[in-house]
């Protein structure tokens, strides 16, 4: 380790802000990387770390601030101008392209464009050296596609190297690793911090950064909140002071459990390209509950919000409602069985940009009287239902026949409530309910989340937000690469120990809780 | 550069870009006009007065607006739910064909039985021209672009081998040609000794009836909301692939009575060249519409006159007729520009 | 004559690689569009520009070669009208692509009657004389059939080549697959994923016109209109059919094209006789509709063609 104060500054970001829309994902973020240093970046999901280095890289430009790279300026907006500056990036969504070799994907973009490859022979040896330098192995001639995900984020780091970085920035690299390819990446890290590097490493895993980084950066909401040396900090500290220090204290009535009305039974899907699939799942949603599904975004809660909401079926296990598994599922036949699906995305899925709000409210009820009576629309029917709706879940808004893409996230998302609490669901499935919401939006759909189940539905809360999961949650299950923990009673938790889960650990180490 | 969303777009924001792609088709049409070594306002004064400027002129319009209505209708409906018809010109043709085979002699029944049978029959055919591409895409994900197109050109060799063979004429003087439609099969005039005949109702009514499945049944919206967002649709439960098989079948059998209307109100029986590309004009009127049904019926009539009335300015000053053609495919690409520049700012980088 | 005896003559083969190089320039064309991502619609359209503009060119007094430059020309102007609205602007490249292709046959038909008014039947010019390659040419059935073709159709099989070469050899070609793959990649080493795509349209449209143009100066003599009769949209089934790789596109054209030879000629025998000549011309289009078929289950389209990219959207 280098003694971080004397070094030399190899990079500086002086007050970034960066705004998207109402949304401030960076709130004058300053941070100093020193040469030979590693420094990692923690902060959960939303709290604008990814941001930050897309604007550091050139893919995002900054509102305000400055990014100085070894003392000089760095103009913004141009990846170009990042890497000839030395900085090189390795995403969390890798910039690969899968029909080409690993040799020409390190290659794209390094020889200007008007020339024969006959450099052919020297790109191989250079990779090759680089390849062994870093202990990072790779058949540069294999098709980017039919590797494995740890050899793919190998050839990311290569491309950097590659283009002489001097200074690496790593988005969650271990996100998708396993622990022995951890292991690896870390020697690699530690031999480019031996060779003058210096090093950015985003991540939420509490003990590799503990093993990693000299000093960690902890954002929250797009601020700065802490700076600490990890020689003179530990686990606990970093997973309380990412999460919050306030341990939310249960401010919700609990509820009353009832039975189990919908039942997952070791259920199995496919992963889906990067996305884990679920595996061996076995879940219980009681009347009467809220279940709060914890977890780091893309470890499988798509899967699980998918085959609940009846977009897909279980390759092995089963799904019950009501103790029976049903026939047929689908969309509608979930709606029909009294299960409301509030989606992730309610600009991709939920919503229909173009729609009018009473054209949307009726996305899941135009097929059945009284919207629409064999095969004609009732759009009176519609309108006043709308209405009821605007009225009765305060959505601000012109009136019924707006189109939805003029409405706020909030209102938004209070009439997609509408729309499916409206039904009386006796289980719903809330994905993400209030991402991107402001305060007042998110009481509001929290309030209604509770009356749902005061008044005896089962409810599936799933979100990236602990501080939301502890709050509500009757019982907490976390998920972590497509796997479910068991289940803990509310208060039993604290939300270190559920970070750790979040991390992946309890899984790994085996470790026993009743559940 | 980089497009931004606008939230909140004025007025002038709303008109400019529209009226400036119709200014800048309207200057093209003059230069090329000065190229042919006419005047330019006498050249767009004629096309107008073609168009418009006497009954004999309007009638003439409407007649040739008829079959792009039923065109345009069947290409708006099927691009309404991104289902992309290039084959309009094929299903056009399938109806003229059932049109012939059932009209020309097989029954004998007075008009008012005949004549919606035929139609019927009209609708059918091209329904299942457009059937198969749009299975193509749905089971196996073949693009429907080439297939359709494709196809256009297949059905087109087999109404000429259908002509030159069981269909044709023997008084024919071995031209490729069907036998006449009986008296019975012939779409009468609306008024008696005009050129306009029936097939311009039906095409009214044809918009009416597109308009009304748009917004009052639950195919329309289904449709609508397929075209917009499919992962949306299918979300909510919307069954994806069984609305793009409808919207095919519908899509196609109005295109079929393009041909029904050509063949039962104007020809009389069915030639190779009975469509002078209606089905790839559809595209242009479904565009300058922007897939509204009714707005089809303006555009159609925009269309056809200025066909019209360009054929009718070369006759009397000799600039060619593709003119008429250039504006459009002019105005078209301006068109989809000038509507995304209403909805996006253009940002420097 | 024997259908064997058909396939065995020279000329066939000589009429089959004649009938195949326009396929070739404009498969060729909508190949480099397409593997960078845009899906080049107005390639009928372009073919009909090439085709007018180089013959025109001669016809006007030009030589035989500056004319094809000038039909290349007139293609890359309508190439970048079609990427500047499909690239930058992502507007829909169906719907830009077919007024492109209206764009270029209507201002086509338009030069056409302006430069010829009275004609009745189309004037000819003295077209590419076929080239003997001295020594090869003699041999035996193939010997005509490859080696006594016009210059152009050397250039065509000469283009599979090169294209083959800077699409797999060269910085350029590794960007432009790329492009059409992933353009993040691109754009995360520092590259211009809007000048690689719309370079690949405009350089991709000039040769769609030369292909345009083999018609008018190589094929035959004159221009005529409905020449080029869909072929343009052969060519798109024939880049599905060639899996996007030049060598097997190459392979798709000459198979096409000894179809197109041989239903001229089975016509003429006993069994042509029975079945209906429109039948023989169905097959390129029926045979093109089936590749499309088996190919569109194979999974090595490029993933980004017809994604417009939008730099650093959120």
């Amino acid at each position: 380790m280098t003694n971080a104060e004397t070094a030399q500054v190899v990079l500086r970001l002086d007050r970034i802000t960066k705004r998207f829309g109402a949304l401030t994902a960076n709130d004058a973020v300053s941070l100093d990387l020193h040469r030979g240093e590693v420094v990692a970046l923690l902060g959960e999901n939303g709290a604008g770390k990814t941001t930050l280095m897309n604007i550091l890289f050139g893919q995002y430009t900054a509102d305000s601030g400055r990014v100085e790279v070894m003392g000089r300026d760095l103009p913004p907006g141009h990846p170009r101008a990042a890497l000839a500056a030395g900085v090189g990036m390795v995403h969390q969504h890798f910039t690969l392209a899968d029909n080409l070799s690993v040799l020409e994907n390190v290659t794209l973009g390094t020889e200007p464009l008007w020339r024969w490859r006959a450099e052919d022979a020297a790109a191989r040896a250079r990779l090759a050296r680089l390849a062994s330098d870093f202990h990072l192995s790779v058949d540069p001639d294999a098709k980017v596609g039919s590797l494995t995900v740890g050899e793919r984020q190998r050839v990311e780091i290569l491309k950097a190297l590659y283009r002489d970085a001097r200074i690496l920035i790593l988005d969650e690299p271990t996100a998708v690793l396993t622990p022995q390819e951890t292991d690896d990446l870390f020697v690699t890290l530690r031999k480019a911090v031996s060779n003058g590097l210096s090093i950015i490493f985003i991540s939420h895993k509490l003990h590799e950064v503990m093993e990693i980084a000299d000093r960690v950066v902890i954002l929250r909401h797009g601020r700065v909140v802490a700076g600490m040396a990890t020689a003179k900090t530990d686990r606990h500290a970093l997973a309380a002071a990412m999460v919050g220090s306030e341990v939310s204290a249960p401010r919700v009535a609990p509820g009353t459990p009832g039975v189990a009305l919908l039942q997952l039974r070791a259920v199995r899907t496919p992963d889906r390209g990067n996305a884990p699939g679920l595996k061996d799942v076995t879940l219980d949603l009681r009347g009467g509950q809220i279940t709060g599904l914890a977890g780091v975004s893309g470890n499988g809660q798509a899967a699980l919000a998918d085959l609940i909401g009846g977009l897909c079926i279980p390759d092995t296990g089963r799904l019950d409602l009501d103790g029976a598994c049903p026939v047929e599922w689908s969309p509608r036949v979930a709606v029909e069985s009294g299960l409301a699906r509030i989606p992730e995305d309610r600009h991709k899925t939920g919503t229909i940009a173009d729609f009018s709000l009473t054209e949307n409210a009726i996305l899941e009820s135009y097929h059945k009287a009284p919207m629409s009576r064999s095969g004609w629309m009732n759009w009176r029917q519609a309108e006043a239902k709308t209405r009821a709706i605007l009225t009765g879940y305060d959505v601000r808004c012109p009136g019924p026949d707006t189109p939805i893409r003029l409405l706020s996230g909030g209102n938004m998302q209070k009439l997609i409530l509408g729309r499916v609490l409206e039904a009386n669901p006796r289980i719903i499935l809330a994905n993400q309910p209030v991402r991107g919401l402001d305060i007042g939006a998110v009481n509001y759909v929290h309030e209604q989340l509770l009356k749902a189940r005061d008044r005896g539905a089962a409810v599936l809360l799933i979100s990236e937000d602990l501080d939301e999961i502890m709050a509500l949650s009757d019982v907490i299950h976390v998920m972590s690469e497509g796997r479910l923990s068991p289940e803990f009673a509310r208060g039993t938790m604290t939300p270190a120990d559920l970070g750790l889960w979040m991390a992946g650990h309890g899984f790994d180490e085996g470790l026993a809780h009743a559940s | 550069m980089r497009l931004e969303p606008i939230t909140n777009p004025s007025l002038a924001r709303n008109i400019l870009p529209p009226f400036l792609a119709i200014a800048i088709t309207v200057s093209v049409a003059s230069l090329l006009a000065m190229l042919a070594g006419a005047n330019p306002f006498a050249v767009l004064g004629l096309i107008l007065k073609g168009a418009a400027g006497s009954k004999f002129a309007m009638l003439e319009t409407l007649n040739r607006a008829t079959p792009l209505i039923f065109t345009g209708l069947a290409v708006a409906v099927a691009f309404r739910a991104r289902l992309w018809n290039i084959g309009a010109e094929a299903q056009l043709y399938a109806g003229a064909l059932a049109t012939v085979v059932f009209g020309t002699g097989m029954l004998h029944w007075p008009a008012m039985a005949l004549l919606p049978t035929l139609a019927v029959a009209a609708l059918l055919a091209g329904a299942l021209v457009l059937l198969i591409p749009a299975l193509l895409k749905v089971r196996f994900g073949v693009d429907e672009v080439v297939t359709t197109l494709l196809l256009n050109f297949i059905f087109l060799l087999f109404v000429s081998m259908l002509l030159e063979g069981p269909l044709k004429d023997p008084m024919g003087m071995g031209w490729p040609k069907s036998e006449r439609l009986i008296a019975a099969a012939r779409l009468p005039r609306i008024v008696e000794g005009l050129r306009l005949h029936w097939g311009f109702t039906l095409a009214l009514l044809a918009a009416a009836v597109v308009w009304l499945i748009d917004q009052r049944t639950t195919l329309g919206y289904e449709m609508r909301a397929v075209g917009l967002n499919r992962a949306a649709a299918r979300f909510a439960g919307i069954p994806v692939n069984a609305v793009l098989i409808k919207t095919a079948l519908l899509s196609g059998g109005l295109a079929a009575l393009a041909g029904f209307s050509e063949v039962a109100g104007v020809k009389g029986s069915l030639t190779l060249d009975l469509s002078p590309g209606f089905g790839y004009t559809g595209i242009i009127v479904a565009m300058l519409a922007l897939l509204n049904p009714l707005g089809v019926v303006a555009a159609a009539l925009f269309v056809a006159g200025i066909f019209v009335g360009a054929d009718s300015m070369s006759r009397a000053v000799g600039v060619p007729t593709y003119l008429a053609d250039i504006m459009l495919a002019t105005a078209l690409l301006l068109m989809v520009l000038a509507i995304l520049l209403t909805r996006f700012r253009v940002v420097r980088e | 004559m024997d259908f064997l005896d058909v396939l065995l003559s020279a000329s066939f083969w000589a009429a089959t690689i004649r009938i195949a190089s326009p396929l070739i320039f404009a498969t060729l064309g909508e190949l480099i569009c397409e593997r960078a991502g845009v899906l080049n619609l107005g390639i009928e359209g372009i073919m009909v520009a090439g085709a007018f503009a180089g013959w025109m060119a001669v016809y006007s007094g030009l030589g035989l070669w500056p004319g094809v430059a000038v039909a290349m020309m007139v293609g890359m102007g309508f190439g970048l009208i079609q990427s500047l609205l499909t690239v930058p602007f992502g507007l829909s490249q169906h719907v830009v692509g077919l007024g492109v292709t209206l764009l270029a046959t209507s201002a086509t038909y338009y030069a056409y009657r302006l430069a010829l008014p009275e004609v009745t039947s189309p004037p000819k010019i003295v077209p590419f004389r076929p080239w003997e390659v001295p020594v090869l040419s003699d041999i035996p059935l193939i010997g005509p059939a490859l080696f006594a073709q016009t210059p152009l159709t050397y250039l065509a099989f000469l283009l599979v080549g090169v294209v083959s070469l800077v699409l797999y050899r060269t910085p350029l070609g590794l960007a432009l697959r790329a492009a059409g793959e992933n353009p993040a990649a691109v754009a995360a080493q520092g590259l211009s994923v809007t000048g690689l795509r719309m370079g690949a349209v405009i350089v991709g449209s000039g040769l769609m016109a030369v292909g345009g143009a083999f018609l008018t100066m190589s094929a035959f003599d004159s221009f005529f209109f409905e020449m080029v009769n869909g072929r343009g949209w052969i060519c798109i089934a024939l880049v599905v059919f060639g899996a996007w790789k030049p060598g097997k596109a190459l392979l798709g054209a000459v198979l096409f094209a000894a179809f197109d030879a041989l239903q001229i000629r089975v016509q003429q025998t006993a069994l042509g006789s029975d079945i209906p000549y429109q039948i023989f011309l169905m097959t390129p289009y029926v045979l093109s509709i089936l590749a499309l078929i088996v190919m569109s289950r194979r999974a090595e389209v490029p993933a980004a063609l017809m994604v417009a990219f939008n730099k650093g959207e959120r």
